[in-house]
């Protein structure tokens, strides 16, 4: 029998579909519209009104100071970038229509490749709000770490989207029972990114630990950066071999879950 | 089980035990649905009909046996033939945020649907959405959220469709009608229809052939009047509640 060609991983028009949806519900939703805007803002003035503090008591170093509101926009990509991801996996289960993509002639890697996309498109404008608004209460220049900050964002979008992969493998493994995870994962990660201090604050363990999370190198960098001037190269090498671990992993446990699943039907449940 | 040119799908011996030491989901089932044919597989609640339509769709893996779809093996190669088919379940949605025609639209990208918009306006249509293509999912009520699944399930015009309990929260004017027009699809564009369904008098009227699970096996197969003919029952409802009770039925007849 003849068969009309399947659908090539690469076909844009399945992506095209994920993504649509994705714009359609943010085109009509205000608390959508709130989740990417109104947390940066809420932090962003937290940590700005602290800076303006901080920047008045004399024995802090003013680039240190400055350094919190970078860290912050930074960390805010990362978490961003995680639970793209996850939530929008869940969402997928709570409309009970996870069974419906994966018969589909899509792979579980479109939704996934989807998914990125998606957050990407999210990230993108919840950072240059936040960034908008940090130089115009506070002065401050996150593009003032130059072509960098690319290097950065990069390293950390890749950290996101592992971590969101991960979360994704293990609520489809365990359920909904895990869907905290979504939200909460990126914290267990928070102390040894060495996001608002130094690596060389930790106490040992915790030091350790940090060598290990790509964040903590991005981190170190950014504040290297804007104290010192410097790029540490190394740093970012490491963010960046880092990553690749990470997604390496990300992309070995999600397909064993995925793998496991239409052997054992645990994602047939999901949802119901 | 030899594959001719008119079967579209086969399972050949296929089982599923979901743990060990526990009785079978699905045991040693071979069927073949051909095209232009409405197969209907019946039973008790859990008789196997949802696993077994589901290894079908390749969610599921069998533990033994294997199911072809236009050959292909779907536990190996689903993505050859995932584009033919299509299925719509009582127990789906789709996102409840948007609207009939936005997630159709969605699933003509997905199925790779050249013309993607044209083919929904012409779903909607012919299905005769219209009146509530603009509405959100969330706010349909149960009947209209089952006539999408079902446009969203013929929005790739499969060769094969599986449907599960697709007229299980319609009301009969309305089931009629659906009836009528995949009828028509599976004579006039040679659709293979697979369906389950508790409603006896809709199988007997509807399908061409029956089978009738019970404990993951097939107990019998037929047409609806030589199924009532073996087993000596007025109706298929009769023998749906001889099958579902515990008394023994005589496996094929």
């Amino acid at each position: 029998m003849d068969s009309p060609p399947s659908v090539s991983l690469f076909a844009w028009r399945p992506l095209a579909g994920i993504l649509y949806r994705q714009v359609v519900l943010y085109r009509r939703s205000l608390p959508r519209w709130m989740e990417i805007f109104y947390w940066p803002l809420l932090d962003l003035l937290v940590w700005g009104f602290l800076t303006l503090y901080l920047k008045k008591i004399p024995s802090f170093l003013p680039s240190a100071v400055v350094s919190l509101l970078g860290a912050l926009l930074l960390w805010d990509m990362l978490y961003r970038a995680q639970q793209g991801i996850s939530v929008m996996f869940l969402e997928e289960i709570w409309s009970r229509n996870l069974i419906h993509l994966l018969v589909a002639p899509v792979t579980p890697y479109h939704i996934v490749l989807g998914a990125i996309l998606s957050s990407f498109g999210k990230v993108l404008l919840s950072s240059t709000v936040a960034a908008t608004l940090a130089y115009f209460l506070f002065s401050f220049k996150i593009f003032s770490l130059g072509v960098n900050l690319l290097f950065f964002v990069g390293a950390l979008l890749a950290m996101g989207w592992s971590l969101g992969i991960m979360t994704t493998a293990v609520i489809l493994r365990f359920g909904q029972e895990a869907e905290v995870l979504a939200w909460g994962v990126i914290f267990l990660f928070q102390p040894f990114s060495a996001v608002f201090n130094p690596v060389g604050v930790l106490p040992p363990l915790a030091a350790a630990i940090s060598r290990i999370v790509p964040a903590s190198y991005v981190f170190e960098g950014m504040r290297s950066l804007l104290t010192a001037g410097t790029l540490p190269v190394h740093d970012l090498l490491m963010a960046y071999l880092l990553d690749g671990v990470y997604l390496a992993g990300a992309i070995f446990l999600y397909s064993r879950v995925i793998a496991r699943a239409r052997r054992k039907g645990f994602h047939l449940k999901l949802g119901s | 089980m030899a594959e001719s040119f008119q079967e579209v799908l086969v399972t050949e011996g296929v089982s599923k035990c979901y743990l060990p030491g526990h009785p079978y989901a699905v045991k040693e089932v071979n069927l073949s649905l051909g095209r232009g044919e409405i197969l209907s597989v019946v039973g008790p609640n859990g008789a196997g009909k949802s696993t077994l339509i589901q290894m079908m769709l390749g969610l599921l893996i069998p533990d033994s046996g294997r199911v072809r779809i236009f050959g292909h093996d779907v536990a190996r190669d689903r993505r050859r033939m995932a584009h033919r088919i299509n299925y719509a379940s009582t127990d789906l949605s789709l996102p409840y945020s948007l609207t009939v025609r936005e997630n159709l639209l969605t699933y003509a990208l997905i199925y790779n649907m050249k013309k993607a918009r044209e083919r929904v306006e012409s779903l909607l249509s012919f299905l005769d959405l219209e009146s509530f293509a603009d509405r959100k999912v969330g706010a349909l009520s149960t009947g209209q959220v089952a006539r999408m699944g079902i446009a969203k399930a013929l929005v790739n015009d499969p060769e094969i469709l599986f449907l599960d309990e697709p007229t299980a929260t319609l009301d009969p004017e309305i089931s009629g009608q659906l009836r009528h027009l995949l009828g028509s699809m599976v004579r006039e564009r040679g659709m293979a229809l697979l369906y389950t369904s508790h409603n006896m008098r809709e199988v007997e009227r509807f399908s061409d052939r029956i089978i009738l699970m019970r404990r993951g096996e097939i107990a019998a197969e037929g047409t609806a009047s030589t199924l009532m003919e073996r087993f000596r029952t007025g109706d298929l409802e009769e023998l749906f509640l001889l099958l579902a009770g515990e008394r023994e039925v005589e496996v094929g007849g």
